[in-house]
């Protein structure tokens, strides 16, 4: 599936400034990116949400970024004004929160914060970005598009407001979206749901996915290729289908922690961690 | 800052007893007769329970004992305290708050006289407070802990910290004594005064419908230095309270995900963390609203203003409690509309206020 690269990350370092002194969050992280889906795994604090953000240009004011190469086609992500990265942002990369409780904002309808990432990057009147809003809603699968539209986020429930976080951050049509944890807020059984509606407009647009997760077993559903994080670290890069011939003991410790239809259930092994697997 | 969450919490909290367009309709109707019917029986009791009498105020002191007992029943003093009360009420709704001793008006125009000053200077020191404010506070937030920060900090405290008489009598002597840029004390300057028809009672407003521009600006001249000072005080809690919140909105996902759209930072700020910033901000500039129009005896001393609080300081000074407690009927009815405005106004900027 890899034909061409799309983006390439260097050495990514991401580093915190915090008053308990310097947090490396992410420590040398380097991959390559084709039109493929990615995972990206590993538990909280693995730096693996930070990843995201620093290919967006997102990481929190205290933090600093450098690689020595992050490059999104011709575009230098490493060097770019402000300017120049509303360019990207939205238009060429996106990104999918976690919680629509708390990542779309309470007091817009629904309809105009999608219409506003439209006309971001379109220059088209508000009826066209109406309509294309309607139809972007209808094709994440939501019944009552026009009801939905004039909605405000806290009338629709959490599926249905991650459904509209899909629409909003794919209408302007980028090669890239990186979801953050897309389905963690959300009831279990909707979020196979959102997830295949996300799945089947990925594919059907072409556009290239790094899907970031805490959950080893959904992002092999879902994933080409999955990176296993560790402390800002990637211990472990590994097709998705040869998920059970990993090496790194980290990776199998998770595998070991997933319960089993047929296997023995009296007890989960804990995973048992060592020193060694955060040393890079 | 709690006077914010209490007020969100109650508004949660009603929803479930009226619901519905009309009911909330009903909600606000309902709680307003409630509350004016408390301040009601509040002024009505202070009146019974002050050691002025009524009656020898008004007969004196050589009165004989039958022409004080005729004008006592007279006065509707010798009816049980409910039927008092009731008599009160009626009056109350009439627009009837009895004679001024002082004036020898009827309360209520005297009242309708000085009101439309205080509402005056209220309004336009709140709109400078708001119009400057909101920006320094914005302003502030974006620039955490920088020299802007700073500024608007000090601004701010030293607008706290400076006694009102100190800064209008150095107001007066800088910019009316040594600059002449302004005019000094009253609502216009003497030579004018009977000029004006009283219409609205509101100065910039009566000069307008006379389409006198020479009074239209001397009327400005006259209620800038005041509407300034008194906008200081606003604009220091203003901007203050805009700081905190807008800090507060600045690092909520919502904002990260308008940055993932690729949105200007102007758009983030004055449209994405503003309007969420205006909900409880709505409920700040209000109590600082209602606050000046209560009438600041201060600046209106100061200044020589013809407004409520120097109407009411005066007739609480000579015992004139017509005029006390018709005016604090007053006060605490504006007080009650103003907050019945800014539950409305709350309404509008947070649909998840609208149930």
């Amino acid at each position: 599936m890899t034909t061409e690269t799309l983006l390439t990350v260097q050495d990514l370092e991401v580093t915190f400034n915090t008053p308990k002194g310097k947090v490396h969050a992410v420590r040398g992280v380097s991959f390559d990116l084709g039109r493929e889906r990615l995972g990206i795994v590993g538990e909280s604090g693995s730096g693996k949400s930070q990843t995201g953000r620093a290919i967006l240009g997102l990481t929190a004011a205290n933090g600093s970024i450098s690689a020595s190469k992050m490059k999104f086609h011709d575009v230098d992500l490493a060097n770019l004004t402000p300017k120049q990265w509303r360019k990207v942002r939205g238009a060429r990369i996106s990104m999918i929160m976690q919680d629509p409780k708390y990542s779309l904002n309470p007091v817009m309808t629904i309809g105009n914060q999608i219409i506003e990432a439209y006309r971001e990057h379109h220059k088209v009147n508000t009826k066209e970005a109406r309509h294309r809003a309607i139809e972007m809603l209808e094709a994440v699968k939501i019944r009552d598009p026009q009801r939905v539209f004039d909605s405000y986020p806290h009338e629709v429930s959490g599926g249905m407001g991650q459904r509209v976080m899909i629409a909003m951050m794919l209408i302007p049509d980028p090669e890239l979206i990186i979801a953050d944890e897309p389905t963690s807020a959300l009831d279990v059984t909707v979020q196979l749901q959102v997830m295949a509606i996300l799945d089947d407009l990925v594919r059907d647009r072409g556009m290239a996915l790094i899907f970031i997760s805490h959950d080893l077993h959904l992002v092999s559903s879902f994933c080409d290729r999955v990176l296993v994080m560790y402390q800002g670290l990637v211990v472990e890069e590994l097709r998705a289908s040869e998920l059970h011939n990993a090496k790194h003991p980290y990776t199998k410790g998770l595998l070991n922690c997933l319960p089993k239809m047929n296997g023995n259930h009296d007890d989960l092994p804990i995973l048992e961690r060592e020193a060694s697997w955060a040393e890079g | 800052m709690s006077a914010v969450t209490r007020k969100h919490r109650d508004g949660r909290r009603r929803a479930g007893l009226f619901s519905g367009k009309t009911g909330s309709i009903l909600r606000v109707v309902f709680s307003l007769a409630i509350t004016f019917f408390g301040l009601l029986l509040v002024t009505f009791l202070i009146g019974r329970v002050l050691p002025i009498d009524p009656v020898l105020a008004a007969v004196g002191d050589h009165a004989s004992q039958s022409t004080y007992d005729r004008v006592r029943e007279e006065m509707g003093l010798n009816l049980p305290l409910w039927q008092q009360f009731f008599i009160y009420i009626s009056n109350v709704l009439t627009g009837d708050f009895g004679t001024s001793v002082l004036t020898s008006n009827p309360v209520l125009e005297d009242i309708k006289r000085v009101f439309p000053a205080t509402l005056e200077l209220a309004t336009i020191a709140t709109l400078i407070g708001v119009i400057l404010g909101i920006p320094a506070g914005v302003f502030a937030a974006i620039n955490k802990g920088k020299w802007p920060d700073h500024v608007v900090r000090v601004i701010g405290l030293a607008g706290y910290s400076m006694p009102i008489f100190w800064l209008g009598l150095m107001g007066l002597l800088v910019f009316y004594m040594k600059l002449d840029w302004v005019a000094g004390p009253g609502r216009l300057d003497a030579f004018y005064v009977d000029f004006i028809e009283p219409t609205t009672g509101l100065m910039l407003v009566d000069t307008l419908i006379e389409g006198d521009m020479d009074l239209f600006w001397n009327a400005v001249s006259h209620i800038i230095l005041p509407a300034s000072i008194l906008a200081y005080f606003s604009l220091a809690y203003i901007a203050r309270m805009t700081r905190s919140f807008m800090l507060e909105q600045l690092s909520q996902e919502y904002i990260l995900t308008a940055r993932v759209k690729g949105i200007s930072e102007h758009r983030i700020i004055w449209r994405h963390a503003l309007g969420n910033v205006m909900v409880p901000l709505v409920t700040v500039i209000a109590l600082s609203y209602a606050n000046l129009l209560e009438g600041s005896v201060l600046t209106e001393i100061i200044f020589a203003w013809p407004g409520l609080g120097l109407y009411i300081t005066n007739s609480l000074l000579n015992a004139d409690m017509n005029a006390v407690l018709g005016g604090t009927v007053v006060v605490g009815a504006v007080f009650i509309s103003v907050n019945m405005l800014s539950d409305l106004l709350y309404r509008f900027l947070d649909p998840r206020a609208r149930r």
